[in-house]
C-alpha cells in the first residue's frame, strides 16, 4: 500500500523571542501512522508539536520560520484561517483538562461553537465519539454529571473524545499519558493503536517503551534539532547515530 | 540503630553527625534540644501573633454592628422604614433614603459592572504586552488611588453641569459608577486570571474562536469571582458619602425619585446631614445610629448574598 503524506514540516525555525528553540526541522507524517516525538526534557518536541496546530501562536513574543504543510498547503499562509485549521488538526493536552462543565457538554463542545445545535444530532455525535474513545461504557448512565467527577485516565480518554467530535484529521498528543496510572495508559496506548486506523496521529512521550510500543516512526529530538528518524523498531533496535543510541539506553537526559 | 547499615565511609560519616546532633534519639546533648525548644517556642509565639491579628477584624466589626445595634434599635419601626422625614427631619423615617441608596447603587453597578468586565477581559485576554497596556493599567490603578471627594466634584463638574444632568439620581450612579471602576476591574481580572489557561488551550484547539472560548469557557468560570467582585463594589459604592453630595443627593425630598433626572436622599448623605447640619443634632441621634444600622444591614446583606451565590456557583461547577 502507497503510503499517503498528510503533513510536513519543512525548513522549521521557531524563536521564543530570541531564543531559537527549533532549528530547521524536516518531518513528515504519513495517514494512518503513528509518529512518536522523543527527546529530553527541553529538546523542543512539545513546541514543534504545538507548531503543527498553531497553539504557539499564543504565546506573543514565538516567532516562526520555514512551512508546515496539511495536505500539501502551508498552514502558516495568510490566507489561513486558524479557526478552521484546529478543527482539522485536534489535540490532546498532556494533563487531562476537562472543562467544568458535564461530561456531554465537554464532548458536545467543538460540534456547538462550529453552530451545531439540533439535539439528537449532537446526541448521536457525542455517543459515537465516547465510543471510539472506549469510554462510553462507563459514562452513558451519567452523561449530564460533571466532568471533573471523573478520574484521571476517564477525564484523558473524554479529551480524547473531546477532540475526536469535531472529526478531525490528524491528532496531535502532548505527553498523554504523562499524569496517568499505568493501568490508565494501557486503555489510552489501546485507544491510540485503534485510532490510527483513521486518523494520523503524533505522539510526543518522554516514555520510550510507549514510544516503542504505540508507534510507527520515532523522531528523536535534541536541544531544538530533530537528530535522527525512523521505523520504530528499527531506531530502537539499531539506531545510526551515537546520540540516539545514547538517548534510548538511558544513558543520559 | 543497630540495624543501621553503614556501607561506605560517607555514610558513617554522616550517620555519626546526626547521632551528634541527637537526630536519631533524643539522648543528644542539652543544646540542641533547647534550640529545638527555644525555636518551637518561638513558632508558638507567632501562630499566636497572626491568630489575634486575623481575630481583630471580626471582633472590630462586632464592636461596630454592637454599637450600631445598641443605639439605634430603638429607632427601627415600621414607620422609620416606610415613612419619610417629617418636621425638619426629627421625626418621621428614611424611606426615600433607602430607595434612593439601593436606586443609586444599583445603577452605579448598571454603569460599572458591564465596563469593568468588559476593560478586565481586554485586559487579561486580548491585549498585547506594550505601550498601550501600560498606559491603560496606570490608568486603573490611578482611578483607584483618587480619592473620593474628587470624584464628587468630577461628578458635579462634567456629569451635573457640563453634560446638563443636574443634580440627579444619573449623575450620581455614574459618578458612583466611575468610582467603583477600578474595584470591579481589579476583581474581574483576578477572577480571569484564576482560569487555567488549559482551558483556553483546549478550547481553541477543539477550532473554537477567541470570543466562543472567553465566552463560553472562561467567563463562565469566572463568573463567581467577577460577581462577588461586582457586588463588593456595590456595596463600597452604596456607603459614599462624597461622590454624591454634589451630584446626587438632596438635604431633603420627601418625594420617591420618577426618573433618573430626579434627585434623591440617600443614607450615608442623611447621616452626614442629621449629625452635623440638622436642626436638632442632640434630638435625633437615635435616627442617626437607625439609619446608620439600617445603612451597615443593607452592605452587609449585599456582601452575603455576593458570598452565597459564589458558593452556589462554585458547587455548581464542581
Amino acid at each position: 500500500m502507497e503510503k499517503k503524506l498528510k503533513m510536513a514540516s519543512k525548513n522549521l525555525n521557531f524563536y521564543y523571542g530570541d531564543f531559537k528553540a527549533l532549528h530547521d526541522v524536516h518531518l513528515d507524517f504519513y495517514e494512518n501512522e503513528v509518529t512518536a516525538l522523543i527527546g529530553p526534557s527541553g529538546c523542543g518536541k512539545s513546541t514543534f508539536l504545538r507548531c503543527l496546530n498553531r497553539m504557539n501562536d499564543l504565546i506573543p513574543i514565538s516567532r516562526v520560520e520555514g512551512e508546515i504543510l496539511l495536505d500539501g498547503a502551508n498552514i502558516y499562509a495568510p490566507s489561513v484561517d486558524v479557526v478552521n485549521l484546529r478543527s482539522r488538526i485536534g489535540m490532546v493536552f498532556q494533563k487531562p483538562n476537562p472543562f467544568p462543565k458535564t461530561i456531554f457538554e465537554n464532548v458536545a463542545y467543538g460540534l456547538r461553537v462550529n453552530g451545531n445545535r439540533d439535539r439528537a444530532y449532537l446526541a448521536h455525535r457525542v455517543e459515537e465519539s465516547l465510543k471510539r474513545a472506549a469510554l462510553w461504557e462507563e459514562v452513558k448512565d451519567r452523561l449530564n454529571d460533571s466532568a471533573l467527577g471523573l478520574s484521571g485516565g476517564q477525564q484523558q480518554r473524554l479529551c480524547i473524545a473531546r477532540a475526536l467530535a469535531v472529526e478531525p484529521e490528524v491528532l496531535l498528543m502532548d505527553e498523554p499519558a504523562s499524569a496517568l496510572d499505568p493501568i490508565a495508559t494501557q486503555k489510552i496506548e489501546e485507544l491510540i493503536h485503534q485510532l490510527k486506523e483513521n486518523y494520523t496521529i503524533i505522539i510526543v512521550t518522554h516514555n520510550m517503551q510507549q514510544a516503542a510500543r504505540v508507534s510507527d516512526i520515532t523522531a528523536f529530538f535534541y536541544i531544538g534539532k530533530l537528530i535522527e528518524i525512523g521505523e520504530t523498531d528499527a531506531l530502537f533496535t539499531r539506531p545510526r547515530l551515537k546520540q540516539t543510541e545514547e538517548y534510548i539506553t538511558g544513558r543520559f537526559g | 540503630m543497630n540495624s543501621s547499615r553503614v556501607e561506605t565511609m560517607d555514610d558513617f560519616v554522616s550517620l555519626k553527625s546526626k547521632k551528634e546532633k541527637g537526630f536519631f534519639d533524643n539522648s543528644g546533648p542539652e543544646s540542641s534540644r533547647s534550640r529545638l525548644a527555644r525555636r518551637k517556642f518561638f513558632q508558638k509565639l507567632l501562630f499566636i501573633m497572626f491568630r489575634i491579628a486575623a481575630g481583630l477584624n471580626g471582633v472590630v466589626l462586632l464592636i461596630i454592628v454592637y454599637y450600631l445595634v445598641s443605639n439605634g434599635w430603638r429607632a427601627i419601626n415600621w414607620t422609620f422604614l416606610t415613612q419619610a422625614p417629617m418636621d425638619s427631619m426629627t421625626k418621621g423615617g428614611i424611606l426615600p433614603c433607602i430607595v434612593g441608596t439601593f436606586l443609586l447603587g444599583v445603577g452605579a453597578l448598571v454603569v460599572a459592572f458591564p465596563i469593568g468586565v468588559a476593560s478586565a477581559i481586554y485586559i487579561n485576554e486580548y491585549a498585547r504586552p506594550g505601550k498601550v497596556l501600560r498606559i491603560v493599567r496606570l490608568g486603573i490603578s490611578n482611578l483607584a488611588g483618587v480619592p473620593s471627594v474628587v470624584f464628587g466634584l468630577f461628578g458635579l463638574a462634567f456629569f451635573v453641569i457640563y453634560l446638563e444632568m443636574g443634580v440627579s439620581l444619573l449623575a450620581g450612579a455614574l459618578t458612583l459608577g466611575a468610582m467603583s471602576l477600578p474595584v470591579i476591574i481589579g476583581s474581574s481580572e483576578e477572577a480571569l486570571k484564576a482560569v487555567p489557561n488549559t482551558y483556553r488551550e483546549a478550547s481553541l484547539g477543539l477550532g473554537a474562536t477567541k470570543w466562543q472560548t472567553i465566552w463560553r469557557v472562561v467567563l463562565p468560570s469566572a463568573l463567581p469571582g467577577i460577581l462577588t467582585g461586582g457586588i463588593l463594589g456595590l456595596s463600597r459604592a452604596a456607603g459614599e458619602t462624597a461622590p454624591i453630595m454634589f451630584t446626587a443627593a438632596v438635604f431633603f425630598t420627601p418625594r420617591l425619585p420618577k426618573s433618573v433626572f430626579d434627585e434623591v436622599m440617600a443614607l450615608p448623605y442623611h447621616i452626614y446631614v442629621l449629625a452635623t447640619a440638622g436642626t436638632e443634632i442632640e434630638a435625633t441621634r437615635h435616627l442617626q445610629y437607625g439609619t446608620a444600622l439600617v445603612l451597615i444591614v443593607m452592605v452587609l446583606g449585599l456582601n452575603l448574598v455576593a458570598i452565597i451565590w459564589r458558593s452556589r456557583l462554585r458547587r455548581k461547577m464542581k
